[in-house]
């Protein structure tokens, strides 16, 4: 395993730019760059040293991306696959075994300080799957959308006292504004809304600070349909009038393939396969990502009779490629399109 | 649509004339149909008491359900499906008031004692959940499970119910099900956990299988397998299948029949085709339009706006207009009587009475219709 993955990390760092241009030239206006990327729940090191934890399979083992600025990357794989630890290291929630993250050039896997880490967190937000387990129950909405302005003091202090309170006041009803509440929502406590309403505080909260980028880890998966549409709808507002750049989370397959610019495709803690949304959906390469798509039913039955259904074998795709284990590095079939196989 | 305010007193009457299994609102199955009726619900309505107010969660909902289909209950939280289905084994707790009629093989449910009610929730009728943990004891080998509910409801012996067990568990799928008979729910994933859940419910089996969200908190190739197996099992043994479900795709993919729920009320139903590619109820346009398929085109995802109403405080009229784009003037006063639209096929909206303005659906919508001209002329030309 460990000289596959050698291989692995290598082509990573230096070839695979995994990504929006060719991996020969840079990523035209990336934002975030991810290299190597590696966690193993209970290394027990805080994450600072390399890989530990011999027998331990790594939850994200050496995954390496790019996202440019303003672009829209889906994550997707089943559960366990190690999507979600991917975006909990990015934003910093969960510790970095080995592997770095680049955000704007920089490289804040390394970063300790207070001061630092605060000012990545301007930077770097998310919104998660269950709006109401990450709202303060015992917080008014006003409360739970400043905390972020509080916490970096971004109602400018010069005028103090009550100007402030008045600045603060109206950045609340600006943002309840802009994810489609209303001002009077600000006294109000999470319990009293719906899900799909949470869910809108929890995106005004991650907006308050005006980050550039924001992972979201499964923002729909609990709402309804009808209301699940209306958030998709809302983030990619949200993106075009602020230039966000997302990485977007997901098990639903379609509502992925609607909201990407590209996907990459995880399997037991790997990236197998990433290329342009409808290129991945389109003409998937990996036999992994085909089983994937046939197992995803559409609104539409006479596709659902039509419908054959692929497994994917991984004892006889390791068998296919000769003794290698699975550890394929990922090799561009297509322009900008790879995929992990022989 | 002022027409048909102005005019508002024929209006009931011109729902009433609406033909055929329309008429009666009842979600009946298909005409000429010969498959014995094993469920039939008419005018269902579950209040709950709660707080000092009366939630109206089912209002009015009549069904049929043959051998061997499996019809569909689609709608967002709260819609009242999962409460329309606990109703059918009175499932429901002490706070709620049920009305109107269910019954199983003829027999009236709301009418059957205790004893009769125990026969019928084992031996007749099942029910799956979302989570398997809902069904399962953690602190008993599954195995044990499965044999308990075998000896409960049948008279046969330790070994033989022990056999007939791990059968079931080769049936829906656990391999090495000798092994594994023996041991405890958290021994196995979440998937398997729903095949073991399904092996339990089939121990006895059931003519009838309520599987509410079975497969939502699995993964897709996980979903996929059990909504195989559950239709491998229709097919060996006939049992009819209510699906619970807010996933159209799934509805697409299992149901043979459809009914759209709203705020407790069926709005529209008919045959999976018809409800794909002929929907005539704005929420069911609205429904398929918040769902993307594998085609859908950037920017052309339509959600329906608002929120579902307050159970509590259900509005006069159409309690989908505050939230319906083509709603009518008629829609704020006066509740949508069915109309037909084929012996099949029938949808609560005004839009459909004679006097109603015509209207251009979505455009996501025209093209299901398009789909449904090709396939009335594949059958014409059959």
């Amino acid at each position: 395993m460990s000289g596959t993955n050698e291989i692995v990390g290598t082509t990573v760092g230096t070839t695979v730019g995994v990504a929006v241009g060719r991996h020969d030239e840079p990523a035209r206006d990336e934002l975030l760059r991810v290299e190597g990327l590696t966690h193993v729940y209970g290394d027990g090191r805080n994450g600072r040293v390399g890989r530990d934890g011999r027998g331990a399979t790594p939850a994200v083992d050496h995954i390496s991306f790019s996202i440019a600025r303003g672009e829209t990357l889906g994550l997707v794989g089943e559960s366990g696959c190690g999507k979600s630890t991917t975006g909990r290291m990015i934003v910093k929630l969960l510790s970095i075994t080995s592997g770095r993250v680049l955000f704007d050039g920089r490289d804040i896997s390394g970063i300790r300080r207070r001061a630092d880490v605060a000012a990545f967190r301007r930077q770097v937000q998310m919104i998660f799957q269950d709006p109401y387990a990450s709202l303060d129950p015992h917080a008014t909405v006003r409360d739970i959308i400043a905390e972020g302005i509080d916490n970096f003091h971004l109602v400018s202090s010069g005028r103090g006292g009550r100007g402030a309170r008045a600045e603060r006041a109206e950045r609340v009803a600006e943002l309840l504004d802009m994810v489609g509440l209303r001002p009077e929502h600000a006294d109000r406590y999470p319990h009293e809304f719906s899900g799909g309403q949470r869910q809108r505080i929890g995106i005004a909260r991650a907006l308050a600070v005006d980050p550039s980028f924001v992972v979201c880890d499964e923002p729909i998966s609990a709402l309804d349909v009808s209301i699940q549409a209306q958030i998709v709808n809302l983030l990619q507002d949200l993106q075009r009038r602020r230039g966000l750049t997302y990485l977007f989370i997901a098990h639903d397959l379609s509502m992925v393939r609607y909201i990407s610019d590209r996907i990459a495709v995880m399997w037991k803690g790997r990236i197998v396969e990433t290329g342009p949304a409808d290129e991945v959906y389109g003409n998937p390469l990996h036999p992994y990502t085909r089983s994937l798509i046939s197992a995803v039913p559409e609104p539409d039955p006479r596709a659902e009779r039509a419908r054959r259904r692929v497994e994917f074998d991984a004892e006889a795709f390791a068998a296919g490629l000769g003794g290698g284990g699975l550890a394929v590095p990922l090799r561009e079939v297509d322009p900008g399109h790879w995929a992990a196989i022989a | 649509m002022s027409e048909i305010t102005e005019d508002s007193g024929n209006v009931v009457e011109t729902g009433g004339i609406a033909s055929g299994a329309a008429a009666s609102g009842t979600a009946a199955s298909a005409g000429g149909d010969e498959r014995p009726v094993r469920v039939s619900v008419r005018d269902l309505h579950v209040t709950f008491r709660k707080d000092n107010l009366d939630v109206h969660a089912v209002r009015g909902v009549s069904f049929d359900l043959r051998a061997g289909e499996t019809l569909a209950l689609v709608g967002e939280s709260g819609s009242g499906k999962s409460v329309t289905c606990r109703s059918l084994m009175r499932l429901l707790p002490r706070n709620a008031r049920l009305d109107g009629d269910v019954r199983f093989d003829g027999r009236d449910v709301l009418a059957l004692d205790r004893k009769a009610l125990r026969d019928l929730r084992g031996n007749r009728i099942a029910m799956i959940f979302q989570d398997p943990m809902t069904s399962l004891d953690p602190t008993m080998i599954i195995g044990r499970q499965i044999t308990e509910t075998i000896r409960l409801h049948t008279s046969v012996g330790r070994r033989e119910a022990r056999e007939r067990a791990i059968r079931l568990l080769d049936q829906v799928g656990i391999s090495d099900a000798a092994r594994r008979f023996h041991q405890y729910p958290h021994e196995f994933s979440g998937g398997q956990r729903q095949r073991i859940v399904i092996a339990i419910a089939l121990a006895c089996h059931p003519d009838v299988l309520i599987a509410d969200e079975p497969t939502t908190a699995l993964d897709v190739t996980m979903q996929a397998q059990i909504l195989d197996l559950l239709a491998d099992i229709q097919r060996d043994t006939g049992t009819a299948i209510i699906l619970v479900t807010h996933d159209l795709g799934v509805v697409a993919k299992a149901a043979d029949r459809v009914a759209v729920m709203y705020a407790g009320r069926i709005v529209e139903y008919g045959t999976a085709d018809e409800i794909f590619y002929n929907p005539r109820h704005p929420y069911t346009w609205g429904l398929l339009g918040s769902t993307p398929t594998l085609d859908t085109e950037r920017g052309r995802l339509r959600p329906i706006p608002g929120v579902p109403p307050n159970l509590a405080a259900i509005p006069a009229g159409d309690a989908f207009a505050p939230r319906n784009a083509y709603a009518l003037a008629v829609d704020e006063r006066y509740e949508p009587p069915f109309f037909a639209v084929s012996p099949t096929h029938a949808a609560a909206t005004w839009l459909l009475d004679p006097r109603a303005p015509q209207v251009e659906p979505p455009a996501e919508i025209r093209w299901r219709w398009r789909i449904w001209h090709e396939l009335q002329h594949l059958e014409g030309a059959a």
